[in-house]
């Protein structure tokens, strides 16, 4: 059933900049500040505010459209986006319709199916909106209006994906564009990239396509992966039952993993787009174009031959260490504060990545001190801890950020070469695993192992394994 | 004078406005809004040939600000006309988003 249809995607990005201060006025947009302590007259729509536009947001999306193959509109302005809704103060949205900033780029993704251009049809900017708490107990709702003016750019792409896989990908690469500019973090479970998924499906061969459907509330990649096979799937049954697909705004519930219609067509907003007064025209010159050109911080696939260039490391890091916007910094900073580039690359791909992924937590959420890393490599290096001690400590340092010297001496972790009390120790284990002396006696090289495991224990991880294994062999 | 605007459009023009007109006032608005097409259809008739198109009211551009936060917190100030108040926040009537 599903290979009789082509399913047909387009993407809206939004993604909120990150400038100190607001799109139109001089408030701050640092997050989690207490309710409306970050308002003025302009962002909470006060008649005869007069907002005025913030350079850094237009030159922050003037670099994402350069880095994503875009035309820049040489003569820009704001138009008002008309709708009434609590959480918009002046009811309209300040944003671009006709002569938006950015026009005509792509991005080039590559899956197994190989290479192919996603075309960006514009990037225009505007202001974000406030944030409504609802009481369910007063029955009322709360607006905080500290988001309310936050600038945002929206990345609108052609209908130009075919699958979930190519969805993902494209957004993987636009999101690291964006975090290597420093525009933005992109974070989705924060709400700093959202992305709404415009889908329909038509029988494969017919020329026209299908009615689409609008997706909200996508807060991670998985997210969106489910929310594009399940959509995918109810629109095709849908046809199959000879039904026909309703253009409407669907939300995607990721707990039930199904999602449920928000509005249609019929209700759908009249927008009244007009002129923004307030906003005066933005001229674009060649000159401003080559700054902003001039400015853009190191690429990914640049750094990535700088790191195998300069740090010797294989082309294997220098793929995975690329491959986070933050792991870079972290890298970076290790390696200048004298840590060896390929020992640094290992805590980083190997650990790292371990405890990311166990505990379910993002790149950008990684909040320890690269010295703290560097500290801890010089302390295996020197022989101080061995490499057990090393993984324990290191997840410390991970959680807590502790010092590791520090750490390390007070917890009496230093590995431990004392002969006469290893002696002492290798005697007791010994004594207590007879079968085992017995078996490596008779050839089970395997029972070697697991006596110098049982040694390690009893020394809580912290023996000098090399003098472990002499001192063993000597008393067996 | 003929009549262009028709009942259902001044109803949907309401609901826009989030303005709820009686029979009176509906007529008014009405012979308001003929007016005002009749005043384009006026310069409609001007000679605009050579006239490149206007997209702003104003002949200033590129008016910008720094990114740098002026503002500090004002919230005692801005909450001082809100109707209900909670917590810092605006009160408003029960909305779902």
């Amino acid at each position: 059933m599903l290979s009789k249809y082509d399913v047909t995607i387009g993407l809206e990005v939004h993604v909120e900049l990150a400038t100190k201060s607001k799109i139109f006025c001089g408030c701050s947009t640092a997050f989690g500040a207490k309710p409306n302590t970050h308002t003025c007259p302009v962002c909470i729509g006060m008649p005869g505010s007069l907002p005025v536009l913030n350079k850094k947001v237009l030159e922050y999306a003037m670099a994402v459209g350069l880095a994503t193959n875009c035309d820049i509109t040489r003569f820009s302005k704001f138009d008002r986006k008309n709708y009434f809704y609590p959480d918009n103060p002046q009811n309209y949205q300040i944003s671009q319709l006709y002569m938006p900033i950015c026009r005509n780029g792509f991005v080039e993704i590559n899956t197994c199916a190989g290479n192919k251009k996603i075309g960006i049809h514009e990037i225009h900017m505007e202001e974000d909106a406030g944030k409504l708490i609802h009481d369910e107990i007063t029955g009322n709702s709360y607006v905080d209006y500290n988001r309310s003016g936050v600038p945002l750019i929206e990345i609108v792409t052609e209908p130009d994906m075919s699958s979930e896989v190519e969805v993902v990908t494209f957004l993987e690469k636009l999101r690291l564009i964006i975090q290597y500019l420093e525009a933005s973090d992109c974070k989705l479970n924060e709400g700093s990239m959202r992305v709404d998924v415009n889908l329909s499906v038509k029988k494969r061969g017919e020329t026209e396509l299908g009615t689409r459907t609008e997706m909200k509330n996508l807060n991670s990649f998985k997210a969106i992966t489910r929310a594009i096979e399940n959509e995918a799937l109810r629109q095709i049954k849908l046809l199959e039952k000879g039904e026909k697909i309703q253009l409407e705004t669907r939300r995607w519930d990721d707990v039930k993993g199904e999602s449920y219609s928000m509005r249609s067509k019929e209700d759908a907003r009249d927008y009244r787009y007009f002129p923004e007064p307030d906003i005066m025209p933005i001229v674009i010159s060649n000159e401003w174009i080559n700054d902003i050109k001039y400015k853009q911080p190191e690429l990914r696939d640049e750094k990535m031959q700088r790191y195998i260039r300069e740090y010797s490391i294989p082309k294997y890091d220098a793929d995975i260490i690329t491959s986070i916007k933050h792991m870079t910094v972290i890298f970076e900073k290790a390696v200048e504060l004298g840590g060896n580039p390929k020992k640094v690359s290992n805590y980083l791909m190997g650990e790292t990545m371990r405890l990311l992924k166990e505990r379910n937590m993002e790149a950008e959420d990684i909040s320890f001190s690269p010295v703290n890393l560097v500290k801890l490599i010089k302390l295996v290096d020197e022989g101080v801890i061995n490499g057990t001690t090393a993984k324990e400590v290191f997840e410390k340092i991970f959680n807590e950020d502790i010092e590791p010297i520090e750490y390390v001496e007070k917890n009496n972790l230093k590995m431990q070469s004392d002969e006469s009390w290893l002696q002492t120790v290798i005697e007791q284990v010994i004594a207590a695993n007879n079968q085992s002396v017995c078996d490596y006696k008779n050839g089970k090289e395997r029972a070697l192992g697991f006596l110098i495991g049982q040694i390690m224990k009893e020394t809580k991880g912290k023996a000098n394994p090399a003098v472990v294994k002499k001192l063993l062999l000597e008393n067996l | 004078m003929k009549k262009r605007i028709s009942n259902e459009t001044i109803e949907y023009i309401g609901i826009l406005s989030k303005l709820e007109l009686d029979e009176t006032e509906k007529e008014q608005a009405v012979s308001d809004i003929e007016m005002m097409l009749d005043f384009f259809d006026k310069m409609s008739e001007l000679d605009t040939e050579d006239v490149a198109p206007m997209s702003h009211p104003m002949a200033n551009n590129n008016v910008f600000r720094e990114d740098v936060v002026t503002n500090g917190d004002m919230r005692e100030d801005m909450l001082k006309n809100a109707p209900m108040v909670l917590d810092g926040m605006f009160g408003v009537p029960k909305t779902f988003g």
